[in-house]
């Protein structure tokens, strides 16, 4: 006993030594267990597998919108009329409550594409369909909070904080588009 | 025994309106153990650990799970194959099972040697039996979850042992299954009970070890603790002794997870069910075996389902089976050999239940063969015409030395199993209370851990000092 119990005051016994070895060998072991638990709560390969869609866009008309499914979230496609780009980049930035000039959020500027999910609470915004309510800029309305969003998908009035997310994407043809 | 003084103010703080952190000084770390308890004693703790590990795992298993019939198996897959660490987890929880039978069996085994279940110990006994018995009844469900062929057929028989009911039996069959067969709603129900039962151990685990802590652990002398002489606190000697044992367990639990995987289960439960064809061979795991032998050894349905029930349930009265006043089997001169003959009989059960009852094990050629190959081989060695060795076998009930080709019927070996496992609880153990002289137990703990002999009192006194 007295071996193990002796040693310099500063240096601390070995017994000190013996429990801060147990005791990191312990945290060690804990976050080795708890590693996996945790990472298995995380997008499995099947989940990360279908994260990217292709959309063929020959059958939309102008005017027309149409929502597709990326990441379980509706993603909305508009072909803008010519009125719709205009006012969309005629609109002074520094007004905005999130500054974005229409041109960083469209590769070609008839097509919008936006993750149709409101900044605000993630309710799903109205104004596809030409008989749902588009607010007073043209855009999206959302029916939970109010929210407004113009024709670039910009928002303008009402407690959402963000424009509406451009998810990645590229044109692999001029009329197929692969978003994700 | 008093009230621990908390530096910490916050634990002080609390543990005046909620004693938790007292009770836990109490029954945790100064909690007054036996000193010569010897590692048989580890496997309490460890069947603990195991509990654990298996609610944890399953807990996440279930996130990721779909108790449908077109799905289970499909869902499984995914967890092997897609979801992040997935298949550790799926291993972990699957030979956790294994795991936690090793341990309860040694555990349970343990009690039996060393006289655990005598007074005034019943009740912990009698609850870790029923501990036992929800542990068996989780299992199976666990393992019909996969749903592959060993999963629907599994379910099929055990669900089917309640049709030997008379009169109702087939009604409260058709009741389990919610159907006319094995199927989505049987599946339902038992997934949702497999995720139950656990709960319910874990709070039948409690009330064991609230027994427990009632008397104290019994030892390997299996006689009282006289005074603080005979204890240490629990913290630090026993928790490191359990931790130092974990250590060891889980290198084996370890070993069975990344190196054999697979070695426990049956590969025929990675097909998927299917209603219409029954496997070759059906086989529960390995830890239900011994019982599944007792079932087929007896040839009539109702007696079979009963005697592999009171292969339990006799555990439950064994406090008033074995009346002898010494515990511990070191004692016990004569029951020593009984107990060691039980272990082996639960062996040789095991290996009854793993093979088809019409086969015959030849020891001496070190093989299984059915019964045909049997008869040429008998045919063969006596130089006698197949028809006659025909004969010979069945009049010798499957039991033929002459000439090395000794060979016995597995449902035999399986019968004459069953009879001594009864026998020891229901003959053995009453007839021994009554004719064995018991050695001379030691007076303390104290004293053959401090050498015994005439150094005995003077020893105890100096303990005494030192408590």
């Amino acid at each position: 006993m007295a071996d193990t119990t002796h040693g310099g005051s500063d240096s601390g016994t070995r017994r000190d030594f013996i429990n801060l070895l147990v005791n990191t060998t312990a945290v060690f072991g804990a976050a080795a267990v708890a590693w996996p638990i945790i990472s298995s709560l995380n997008p499995s390969q099947d989940v990360l597998a279908l994260s990217s869609i292709e959309v063929d866009l020959a059958q939309i008309e102008v005017g027309q919108a149409i929502t597709v499914k990326w990441r379980g979230k509706p993603v909305f496609i508009r072909r803008r009329t010519p009125e719709e780009i205009k006012s969309a980049e005629d609109v002074d930035v520094t007004t905005l409550r999130d500054p974005q000039p229409d041109s960083v959020r469209v590769q070609k500027p008839e097509w919008l594409i936006l993750v149709g999910v409101c900044t605000h609470l993630g309710c799903v915004p109205q104004g596809q369909k030409p008989s749902e309510p588009r607010g007073q800029f043209g855009g999206w309305f959302c029916p939970c909070h109010g929210s407004e969003y113009d024709t670039s998908g910009r928002i303008r009035r009402g407690p959402a904080p963000l424009n509406l997310a451009v998810p990645t994407y590229v044109f692999e043809t001029d009329t197929l588009v692969k978003i994700g | 025994m008093a009230a621990p003084v908390f530096k910490n103010p916050v634990i002080r703080w609390i543990d005046h309106r909620l004693p938790i952190f007292s009770y836990l000084h109490h029954e945790a770390y100064e909690y007054p153990t036996p000193k010569n308890l010897n590692y048989w004693w580890n496997f309490g703790s460890l069947a603990g650990f195991m509990l654990v590990v298996m609610i944890v795992t399953g807990l996440i298993l279930a996130m990721q799970y779909t108790p449908h019939v077109d799905y289970a198996f499909n869902s499984v897959e995914r967890i092997m194959r897609d979801v992040n660490w997935g298949w550790l987890l799926r291993y972990l929880h699957m030979n956790g099972a294994s795991m936690f039978f090793v341990v309860v069996y040694i555990h349970i085994f343990r009690g039996l040697y060393f006289g655990s279940y005598k007074a005034p110990r019943e009740l912990l006994w009698q609850l870790g039996v029923l501990i036992y018995l929800l542990m068996m009844a989780t299992a199976f469900m666990g393992y019909v979850l996969p749903w592959g062929q060993m999963s629907f057929w599994g379910a099929t028989v055990i669900t089917n042992l309640f049709s030997a009911i008379p009169v109702i039996g087939d009604s409260i069959v058709t009741m389990l299954w919610g159907g006319f067969s094995v199927d989505n709603p049987t599946l339902n129900r038992l997934f949702v009970l497999h995720f139950l039962l656990p709960f319910v151990i874990l709070a039948v685990v409690v009330v064991h070890i609230m027994a427990l802590h009632r008397f104290g652990s019994n030892n390997p002398l299996g006689i009282d603790t006289k005074g603080p002489q005979d204890t240490i606190p629990f913290h630090p000697y026993y928790t490191v002794k359990d931790m130092f044992g974990l250590g060891i367990f889980m290198m084996f639990y370890a070993f069975w997870v990344f190196w054999a995987p697979n070695a426990l289960g049956d590969p025929v439960n990675y097909e998927l069910a299917n209603p219409l064809s029954t496997p070759e061979h059906i086989v529960p795991e390995w830890y239900y075996l011994p019982f599944y032998a007792i079932l087929r050894s007896i040839p009539d349905k109702l007696t079979g389902v009963l005697a592999m029930g009171a292969s339990i349930i006799v555990l439950f009265f064994l406090p008033w089976l074995d009346r002898s006043p010494v515990r511990a089997g070191t004692y016990r001169p004569i029951f020593k050999w009984f107990f060691w003959m039980l272990v082996f009989d639960c062996v040789i059960l095991m290996f009854c239940g793993k093979y088809p009852p019409e086969s015959y094990w030849m020891p001496f050629a070190g093989e299984i063969v059915d019964a045909t190959t049997f008869t040429e081989r008998v045919a063969e060695l006596q130089g006698i015409p197949h028809d006659q060795a025909l004969n010979a076998v069945g009049e010798m009930w499957g039991v033929n030395a002459a000439g090395g080709s000794f060979g016995i019927k597995i449902v035999r070996l399986g019968q004459l199993g069953t009879l001594y496992y009864f026998a020891y609880f229901l003959i053995v153990l009453p007839l021994l209370s009554i004719f064995e002289t018991p050695r001379q137990v030691p007076l303390s703990i104290s004293k053959p851990v401090l050498g015994g002999g005439k150094a005995t009192a003077h020893a105890t006194a100096k303990s005494m000092e030192k408590a």
